[in-house]
C-alpha cells in the first residue's frame, strides 16, 4: 500500500520524468510535485513521484536500503 | 557496521523499555504490518506491550462486491487492469485470477499510467481498479486527468479509494483500549501531520514512521515514551520523506478529481466521508456510469473473521480458518491473500 | 481445481499442489516420487537422469538466452546430484515465422554452453507449429550424468551443525528477465547469472556434501523449504549474510518482491558437513563462479521442518516458500 522507493530524477519531459537508482530506470509522472528538477531525489509510488527528499535525506534513505547489500 | 550497531542498540532499548502494562499500539499501514513481521519486531516488544494491526491494507478493507464488479466488467469484454495484489482476492464466487484462466483479459500493472497506456495502445475499453489510500489516490487522479486531456476515451476507473483519518476515528470509537498509533509513512507524506490532530484531545499519541527496522523501532520507542509520560502529540519520525504539512499539490490534484463519499470498510461497516468518488466533472471516467454492472448481493462468509482482524480485535491465529482452511495458497479472505494483509504476514513471517 | 492457473507453474507451493494432487495420481513410479532434481537410475555404473523445459520470455536477455538456459538448467540439475553431466537430448518447438537468424544465435549459445559444461548433445528433435501457437520457441532438454561425489549427495545425511553455503549473489536471473521484458516500465542492465555449474561443483567431490540444489523458480526460499520440509532438522539463515546485490534489492523494493523468492540460474545452495565447511569455501572461492561463496546459515536441531531467518534487527522470522506466480516464464 505504501511501497515507495527513493530514486533520482535524471530527465524531465513535461509531465513525465526518468528516475534512476542503482542502475535501474523508470518513467514516472511528476505532476504531483510542486517543482521537479533534474537531480532531485524523489519517492516513487505506483508510477508517480509523491514526495521530494533532500540530498542528505536521500543519502540516509539509500543507506538504509543498502543495509545488508554487499555488492555495487 | 555502524548502522547495524545502532539497530542493535535500538532493539535492545525496546526489549528493556519499562512500558506500562496493557499498552496497546495500533499500526494502520499494510506496509508497516509486513515490515514489522519481516524484521521480527513483535518479538522485541517489552512485557506489557501489544502491537495490533488495523485496517491499513486497502485491498483487505475492500468488500467482496468490488471484486464481483470487476469480474462482471471482465465478462463484458473490458480489459481489467489492476495492482497485482487484487488478482487473487476472492469475490463472492470467483477471483480475477480465475477469470483470467477462463479467458478474461485481466492484467496486473504497477501504475495507473500503465493502464492508461494499455487503453491508448489497444483502443479497447480499459478499466483500472482504483484501490488505495491517500498515497495512491493523487496518482490515480492524475492518470484520470491525463486520460481526459489526451482524449483517451476508452479509459475508466472502478473506484474503491479510502481515507485513513476517518478510519482512525471509527477505530477509536470501537476500541477504547488503544494507547497510541504508529502512523503510515507515505500516506502522511501526502496528508501531513495536521491530519492526525484529532487524536490529541483523545489522549492518543501518534508517530509517523518510515519502514526500515530502525524507523519502526525508534518510532515505537517514541510512542512508548509518550504513553508512559502522558504526552499526547503527533510526531513526525520520517522527516526525510514527510513534510509536516504534507504534499499540498497531491492533495489538490486528489481533490480536483475526487470528493469524499461514504464508504464501506470490511469489518468497520460504512464510515461517513471515508472514501472518494469521482466528481461530476470527471464522471466520464467512472466505470460504474459507463457500464451497467450487475452484481448480486452475496452473503458474508460466515466463519471469516477478516473484519475483526482489521479492527485489531483479534490476531490472525484467533480466526478459526487461519492457516487451515484459509492459507496463502488457498485464501478465503483478503487478509490472507493481500501481500499486506495481517493474516498473510503472520503466515509468511511468523 | 479444474483449470490450470499461471500460479501452478511458479515452482512454489501451488506447483507442488498440482504435482501432488493431479500428476502423482497417474505418474507414481518410485524413482519419480523421490522428487529429486534428477532420478537415480538403478543398475550399472550409476547414472542420473533429468529433464526440463524452457519457456523463458524474452528469449534473449542480458547474460544469456533460452539456448544457454536450456543447457545450463539441465546440466545444473545433474550437477547438484553430484553427477558429472555426460549426455543431453534437446527438442525444439518452433513457431512458424521465427527468424532463422535468431535460431542460429540460440544454437550458438547452446553449443557454447555444452562446451563449457562438458556435456554432449547426442540426440535432438524439431517441430514447427502454426503462427501464434508457440510464442517463438520452446525447448526441452533431458540429461544423463555420472555420480562422482565420494559421499552420497542425499538429504537423509543432513545433520544439525552442517553449514549452508551459497556460491554468490542472489536474484540476478529473475530480475534480469523481468527488466529485459520491460515490464513495470523498468529499464536496467542486470545480467542473468545463467551458467553451467559442474565445473564449480565438481571441485567439491571429495568433500562431504549431503545436499545441493540450484535455487531456480521460487528462489532461495523455495529451495530451503524443500530441504527442511518434513525433516527432523531445521534451517537457520542470517539475513545480514545473504548476498543480495543492490540492483536486485532496488527492483524488489520498488515492486514489493522478496529477493528470496527470485529465480537464480547460476547458483547452488550446498549443505556441507560441519567438518568440511571451511575447506569447501576455500575450494569454491578459487573458481570464477565461486569467488563470492559464503556461508549463509546452518542446519539446526531446533525448529524441525522450518526455515528461520535471523533478521538484521536482531530478531527472527520464518521463511516461507513463495505462493502463486511472482514472475511467469522466468526459465
Amino acid at each position: 500500500m505504501c511501497l515507495a522507493v527513493p530514486m533520482k530524477i535524471i530527465e524531465i519531459q513535461g509531465d513525465m520524468a526518468v528516475v534512476e537508482s542503482a542502475g535501474l530506470r523508470r518513467e514516472v509522472g511528476v505532476t504531483l510535485l510542486d517543482k521537479a528538477r533534474v537531480g532531485d531525489w524523489v519517492l516513487i509510488h505506483a508510477g508517480f513521484a509523491i514526495s521530494k527528499l533532500t540530498r542528505k535525506q536521500a543519502r540516509e534513505t539509500l543507506a538504509i536500503f543498502a543495509e545488508g547489500n554487499f555488492f555495487g | 557496521m555502524a548502522e547495524k550497531n545502532r539497530l542493535t542498540l535500538l532493539a535492545d532499548r525496546l526489549r528493556r523499555f519499562p512500558a506500562r502494562p496493557q499498552t496497546k499500539i495500533m499500526e494502520v499501514c499494510g506496509t508497516h504490518t509486513v515490515a514489522i513481521r519481516r524484521f521480527g519486531v513483535q518479538r522485541l516488544l517489552p512485557p506489557g506491550v501489544k502491537l495490533v494491526s488495523g485496517p491499513g491494507c486497502p485491498v483487505c478493507v475492500t468488500p467482496d462486491r468490488f471484486i464481483d464488479e470487476a469480474v462482471a466488467l471482465a465478462r463484458q469484454g473490458a480489459i481489467v487492469t489492476s495492482f497485482g495484489d487484487m488478482l487473487r482476492v476472492p469475490g463472492s464466487r470467483t477471483s480475477l485470477e480465475e477469470e483470467r484462466a477462463a479467458g478474461g483479459d485481466i492484467r496486473a500493472v504497477y501504475s495507473p499510467l500503465d493502464a492508461l497506456r494499455i487503453a491508448a495502445d489497444t483502443g479497447k475499453e480499459t478499466v483500472f481498479l482504483a484501490v488505495g489510500f491517500e498515497t495512491t489516490a493523487p496518482g490515480i487522479a492524475a492518470a484520470g486527468m491525463m486520460a481526459l486531456e489526451k482524449k483517451i476515451a476508452n479509459f475508466s476507473l472502478l473506484t474503491s479509494l479510502r481515507l485513513v483519518p476517518p478510519a482512525l476515528k471509527a477505530l477509536i470509537a470501537v476500541d477504547s483500549h488503544l494507547s497510541g498509533f504508529l502512523l503510515p509513512g507515505h500516506v502522511s507524506a501526502v496528508i501531513g501531520k495536521q491530519a492526525y490532530e484529532f487524536l490529541i484531545p483523545q489522549r492518543l499519541p501518534g508517530v509517523i514512521s518510515g519502514f526500515s527496522a530502525d524507523d519502526i523501532i525508534s518510532s515505537l520507542l517514541c510512542l512508548l515514551e509518550m504513553h508512559n509520560k502522558g504526552i499526547y502529540k503527533i510526531m513526525n519520525n520520517y522527516p526525510r520523506a514527510v513534510r509536516d504539512r504534507g504534499n499540498e499539490r497531491s492533495r489538490a490534484v486528489m481533490a480536483e478529481a475526487f470528493a469524499p463519499a461514504d464508504a464501506e470498510w470490511r469489518g468497520l461497516g460504512v464510515i461517513p466521508a471515508s472514501g472518494l468518488q469521482l466528481r461530476p466533472a470527471f464522471g466520464a471516467l467512472d466505470a460504474r456510469r459507463r457500464f451497467a454492472i450487475q452484481v448480486e448481493n452475496a452473503p458474508d462468509r460466515r466463519e471469516c473473521r477478516c473484519g475483526d482482524v482489521l479492527r485489531g480485535l483479534i490476531d490472525p491465529p484467533d480466526c478459526p480458518l487461519f492457516n487451515k482452511a484459509c492459507r496463502p495458497d488457498q485464501p478465503l479472505g483478503p487478509c490472507m491473500v493481500s501481500s499486506e494483509g495481517s493474516c498473510s504476514a503472520w503466515v509468511t513471517y511468523g | 481445481m479444474d483449470k490450470i492457473l499461471l500460479a501452478h507453474g511458479g515452482g512454489g507451493s501451488k506447483s507442488a499442489e498440482l504435482i501432488e494432487r493431479v500428476f502423482q495420481r497417474f505418474l507414481r513410479d518410485p524413482l519419480l516420487l523421490e522428487m529429486g532434481d534428477a532420478a537415480r537410475l538403478p543398475g550399472g555404473p550409476g547414472r542420473v537422469f533429468t529433464t526440463d523445459s524452457f519457456v523463458v520470455k524474452p528469449l534473449f536477455f542480458p547474460g544469456g538466452d533460452i539456448g544457454r538456459l536450456a543447457v545450463c538448467g539441465t546440466v545444473n540439475d545433474l550437477a547438484v546430484m553430484g553427477a558429472e553431466p555426460l549426455y543431453l537430448s534437446i527438442a525444439f518447438i518452433i513457431e512458424e515465422g521465427f527468424p532463422v537468424a535468431s535460431l542460429q544465435k540460440i544454437l550458438a549459445s547452446i553449443a557454447g554452453a555444452c562446451r563449457a559444461s562438458g556435456a554432449r548433445i547426442v540426440c535432438a528433435d524439431t517441430k514447427v507449429v502454426e503462427k501464434g501457437k508457440a510464442d517463438g520457441l520452446f525447448i526441452n532438454t533431458s540429461g544423463i550424468g555420472r555420480p562422482v561425489f565420494k559421499k552420497p549427495v542425499h538429504p537423509g545425511r543432513v545433520r544439525p551443525g552442517d553449514a549452508i553455503i551459497v556460491n554468490g549473489p542472489l536474484g540476478l536471473h529473475g530480475i534480469s528477465v523481468l527488466t529485459a521484458r520491460g515490464e513495470f516500465g523498468l529499464r536496467a542492465s542486470i545480467r542473468s547469472d545463467v551458467a553451467p555449474l559442474w565445473g564449480l561443483i565438481g571441485t567439491c567431490r571429495a568433500l562431504d556434501v549431503p545436499f545441493m540444489r540450484d535455487p531456480t523458480r521460487g528462489g532461495l526460499a523455495q529451495t530451503l523449504n524443500e530441504l527442511a520440509h518434513g525433516k527432523k532438522f531445521g534451517v537457520r539463515i542470517d539475513e545480514v549474510k545473504l548476498p543480495i546485490p543492490r540492483k536486485v534489492a532496488a527492483v524488489c523494493d520498488l515492486l514489493g518482491f522478496d529477493p528470496l523468492h527470485v529465480a537464480n540460474e547460476g547458483k547452488v545452495v550446498m549443505v556441507v558437513a560441519r567438518g568440511d565447511a571451511e575447506k569447501a569455501l576455500k575450494i569454491l572461492r578459487r573458481h570464477p563462479l565461486g569467488k563470492d561463496a559464503r556461508r549463509i546459515g546452518e542446519i539446526t536441531a531446533a525448529e524441525p521442518g522450518r526455515v528461520v531467518m535471523a533478521t538484521r534487527a536482531g530478531s527472527e522470522r520464518i521463511v516461507m516458500p513463495p505462493v502463486g506466480e511472482i514472475l511467469p516464464r522466468i526459465c
